[in-house]
């Protein structure tokens, strides 16, 4: 379980920080009082687009609209044009870009999931729109429309939420940046590289504290469900233990046995839990790809296994304490 | 003449069960002598397994003098009786108490691991093993293995560790007659063939029969036969 919440949190942001780089950009503002990520409201002025695209060193320019559609999912409005251009390498898997201002297309993971092709029909913001074609993922979004039509239909004309630059010289972002906010001083304005090594657990408090949380109940089931096991597995085995001490075992060398079959089923449990991490991100990439993205960070593997084996010798710790105190004569005589 | 291996004199065990004092040794007197076979006869609730379990160390006595092979069992403390059933004691349960998830060979092999012995089973133990007839039997679990077979384990593993004295509580109790008296001829034989000293609990004076020497217990005493 911890290992598979990890890979999904760690997962999501490394989805989200090659989908970000993938737009090919060097320079990202975003508007005034928006946090480094998350969803922004439309309310950049397009011609704030244009400014940009006029400065010293900016190659290009492009404004993109995000609409939230709840959870993670957002749509994207998009001049596919320019994005292709900025990008580069835009491939389509199945179909072509959007035309018309009913047409949408998405990325393969999105399409994976909601079963999609080129052809099918997709109900976004309560309108039916046609798939005219699916892309190859890694490319800002799952799901991109036409950014004029996005700001018809939210209400939004004029507006982008967030400028992609790209400029002549990657060298000389940080000199762009200084030059940007001298006129733009509300805006937050990032490199990518900046707003990438964001996309990070550690960035996201929410995620810090939830993953907190997730390790302190691994620990206390663990504790639990040891204590419970072993409780009953050492008054299931009170005749065998009794046998042990009969032949001269000591405290000792009860306490060994049950530590040492702790440790064996916690490092086993640990296999397992590492094993299990490969069947949900399997199952993730089958079932919901585009909802969800698991990664198998391995920096944790030592980290879980830590924690699985403190709770389990937590938990192991009275059960065999009262094994090995037990009395040879009464163990023996119990069926 | 030689001290006894076991040496008992007016030996007494109280137990309080609920809120009675249940008297059962009432002065116990007995010496046993290196090498030598004897059989305790006496019928239930004659006090004979509450002996077997002082001199095993599983108990300690109420009052008097107990001597195995020099130790005085009156001033053991736990880890001291632990460590005599360890090193002196062998047992023969009627039960066999054998561990069923361990193999023949395991079962033999963790009474030389508690014992703390570390070289593997030498040439004249794997002897024994094959005298007992389970040279061919060290893989097999016990719920493999017939009632005789398993008791048969029972004894090579209460003499693995060479106790000074091997205890065996009914070892024919659950065992039909051609295994009871396979079993008490190998018994015998261990004692003839290696010096063993045994002393065995019995209600069968047929089981009896088989000692150098048989005594009885009768409401906590012993009588000589």
């Amino acid at each position: 379980m911890m290992l598979t919440l990890v890979g999904v949190s760690e997962g999501m942001m490394r989805d989200q920080e090659a989908r970000t780089r993938g737009v090919g950009a060097d320079v990202i503002v975003r508007p005034s009082g928006s946090s480094v990520i998350g969803a922004t409201p439309p309310s950049i002025s397009e011609k704030l687009v244009a400014w940009a695209a006029e400065q010293p060193h900016v190659v290009q320019a492009t404004g993109v609209v995000v609409y939230p559609l709840g959870g993670v999912s957002s749509v994207h409005g998009v001049d596919f044009y320019e994005l292709e251009k900025m990008s580069g390498d835009f491939k389509f898997l199945e179909g072509r870009r959007f035309e018309t201002g009913q047409e949408v297309i998405v990325d393969e993971y999105y399409a994976k999931e909601k079963k999609l092709k080129a052809g099918s029909t997709l109900t976004v913001l309560n309108r039916p729109w046609k798939v005219s074609g699916i892309f190859h993922g890694g490319k800002l979004t799952r799901m991109m429309v036409s950014k004029t039509v996005l700001q018809e239909v939210t209400a939004n004309t004029g507006k982008v939420s967030v400028i992609y630059i790209k400029l002549d010289d990657p060298a000389r972002t940080n000199d762009v940046i200084a030059h940007l906010k001298q006129t733009l001083t509300d805006y937050p304005i990032y490199s990518i590289n900046e707003l990438a090594s964001q996309f990070s657990v550690n960035s996201v408090p929410e995620l810090k504290t939830f993953i907190g949380v997730v390790m302190t109940l691994s620990v206390i089931f663990g504790f639990l469900v040891v204590f419970l096991a072993m409780y009953t597995a050492i008054l299931e085995r009170t005749r065998e233990i009794g046998i042990l001490k009969a032949l001269g075992a000591g405290q000792g060398y009860v306490l060994g046995i049950l530590l040492r079959e702790t440790v064996l089923l916690a490092l086993i449990g640990s296999l397992m839990g590492i094993g299990m991490s490969y069947l949900t991100r399997w199952m993730i990439s089958t079932f919901i790809p585009a909802s969800m993205t698991q990664a198998i960070v391995y920096v944790w593997w030592p980290i879980a296994s830590g924690i699985t084996l403190g709770g389990a010798l937590l938990g192991v710790m009275y059960p065999a304490m009262k094994a090995a105190r037990q009395d040879a004569l009464e163990s023996l005589s119990y069926d | 003449m030689t001290e006894p291996i076991i040496g008992i004199r007016d030996l007494r065990k109280t137990f309080r069960s609920g809120d009675v004092d249940v008297h059962a040794l009432r002065g116990v007197d007995l010496a046993v002598e290196r090498g030598e076979f004897l059989a305790v006869v006496g019928p239930s609730g004659s006090g004979k397994s509450t002996l077997f379990h002082i001199l095993g160390g599983l108990t300690p006595p109420t009052s008097g003098a107990v001597f195995i092979d020099g130790q005085d069992l009156m001033k053991m403390t736990d880890s001291d009786r632990t460590r005599l059933r360890k090193k002196s004691v062998g047992f023969v349960f009627q039960k066999y108490n054998l561990l069923p998830t361990l193999t023949v060979r395991d079962n033999i092999e963790i009474a030389r691991d508690i014992a703390g012995a570390s070289a593997p089973m030498d040439a004249q133990f794997m002897e024994i093993v094959k005298v007992l007839g389970l040279g061919n039997k060290l893989d097999r679990k016990p719920r493999q293995l017939s009632g005789g077979e398993q008791q048969r384990v029972a004894i090579a593993r209460s003499i693995v560790n060479g106790p000074a004295i091997l205890l065996a509580d009914e070892p024919t109790g659950n065992l039909d007659t051609e295994n009871s008296t396979a079993v008490l001829n190998l018994i015998r034989d261990l004692n003839k063939r290696l010096g063993q000293t045994i002393l065995m609990i019995t209600h069968n004076p047929e089981a009896a029969a088989f000692a150098d020497r048989t005594v009885h217990m009768r409401d906590g005493q012993l009588h000589a036969a």
